[in-house]
């Protein structure tokens, strides 16, 4: 299989374990074999971006995003490049993003949130069976 | 050099400031307006070893003038330990010793054990057991035991024994105004605003009722083949009551914005399903 995300000055990766879990970093050096220096400004409002740091690549989730940086840029420059590429606006469009924010929200419903959600659910499926119509006979079990 | 400050060297150390050193006797007391040094009679050998025993001191100080002692009480009255019995008929010598107090029966291998500790202590305005932060009025709780496991219920108050009052309400699902204990159950976020409940509704309300016909009672009388078996009826008073709480949280329910939905979560059972893990679930 042929990789399209490699390791690169400027690759953005997802960080996917730590206290920085969940956030968007671009590779800013590559320190040795197991280690990159990244840095990520905040994606979204309120929301802390990844300060600088080293951080190892099992760590990191490529992703399909690059900027256009030359290693071991200060973060002001680093910052003008992401906003460039309009990274955050890319990324929380993402379907990741999406699925990662879901899966967030769900985990934060209450008993009671979650009884109205399977409501709301039933409901849901319960109309759309009303469209679709009675089920057709199979004939082969005739 | 500073003179260290040890109970030894307190003779000859001045506190007050600098003094004409060594050559007034130091026994006399040091009579500055402001507190007198007394020479300590007692000093230290080494750090935490003095010189002269507790004893020794009581005796120096003549304490036995100064420390007025209660009256000693006067010696125990004799207390018979055995009493004579007059033994009647003829050859058993007329009498035998009985103990008053009896022996007991029987000694614990271990020495005597310890007596267990109460775990609910019912003391009036101490709070008997912590009730969970999380509890508050009118929280919707999930029962996780008993005849009502499952169900969601409002919990009113905490009892004097340490117990949850709760309540269905008996309309919605069945569970009526019951004592819960507080392990054996869920606290929920969602709350409803309940005032506070009828006073009468303590422990001794809910106290169990024994059925007579059933096992503890045994009369000598009783037909041993009657199978008439004692039924629990409610009283009146218990549906009086169930009515009156329950149209106080009702109340609230109805004025909640969210109040079809409340009505249909109490109604529903708790259970866990395909990949709800509880110590991950958000109650």
């Amino acid at each position: 299989m042929v990789f399209e995300r490699y390791v690169e000055v400027g690759r953005v990766a997802l960080v996917s374990c730590g206290p920085y879990k969940g956030k968007v970093c671009a590779i800013i050096d590559v320190i040795d074999q197991n280690r990159a220096l990244v840095e990520g400004p905040s994606t979204k409002q309120g929301e802390e971006g990844v300060p600088r740091q080293a951080i190892r690549f099992k760590l990191l989730q490529l992703l399909p995003y690059k900027i256009k940086i030359a290693h071991t840029t200060r973060s002001k420059a680093l910052k003008s490049a992401w906003d460039k590429e309009s990274i955050s606006t890319k990324w929380t469009t993402s379907i990741v993003c999406q699925k990662l924010d879901a899966r967030k929200r769900r985990q934060l419903l209450t008993d009671f949130d979650r009884f109205k959600l399977m409501k709301t659910k039933q409901r849901r499926q319960r109309l759309i069976r009303l469209c679709m119509g009675p089920k057709p006979k199979d004939k082969a079990n005739k | 050099p500073i003179k260290r400050f040890s109970l030894r060297n307190i003779n000859t150390i001045s506190i007050m400031g600098p003094k004409a050193p060594a050559k007034s006797k130091s026994k006399s007391k040091d009579s500055t307006a402001a507190g007198k040094i007394r020479k300590s009679r007692n000093y230290e050998i080494t750090p935490g070893v003095v010189r002269f025993s507790k004893s020794r001191m009581y005796h120096k100080k003549a304490l036995y003038k100064k420390i007025k002692h209660g009256k000693r009480e006067g010696k125990k009255k004799e207390i018979k330990e055995t009493v004579v019995k007059k033994e009647l008929g003829g050859k058993n010598g007329g009498f035998r010793m009985v103990r008053k107090k009896k022996a007991p029966q029987f000694y614990h291998p271990e020495g005597c054990p310890k007596p267990r500790l109460r775990k609910r202590s019912t003391k009036i305005g101490q709070g008997a057991t912590k009730l969970r932060s999380s509890l508050t009025p009118g929280t919707v709780c999930i029962l996780l035991a008993g005849r009502h496991k499952g169900k969601r219920v409002v919990f009113l108050k905490q009892l004097q024994s340490g117990l949850l009052l709760v309540s269905g309400p008996f309309k919605i699902n069945g569970c009526p105004i019951r004592r819960m204990q507080q392990s054996f159950v869920i606290a929920t976020s969602t709350k409803l605003e309940v005032g506070s409940v009828p006073a009468h509704l303590d422990d001794n309300y809910f106290r169990r009722i024994r059925l007579t016909g059933s096992s503890s009672g045994k009369k000598k009388d009783e037909d041993i083949f009657a199978t008439t078996k004692e039924k629990y009826e409610v009283s009146e008073q218990r549906k009086k009551d169930q009515a009156e709480v329950d149209k106080m949280i009702m109340e609230s329910l109805n004025k909640n914005p969210d109040k079809n939905n409340l009505k249909k979560y109490l109604g529903a059972t708790f259970g866990l399903r395909h990949g709800m893990f509880p110590h991950e679930l958000k109650f």
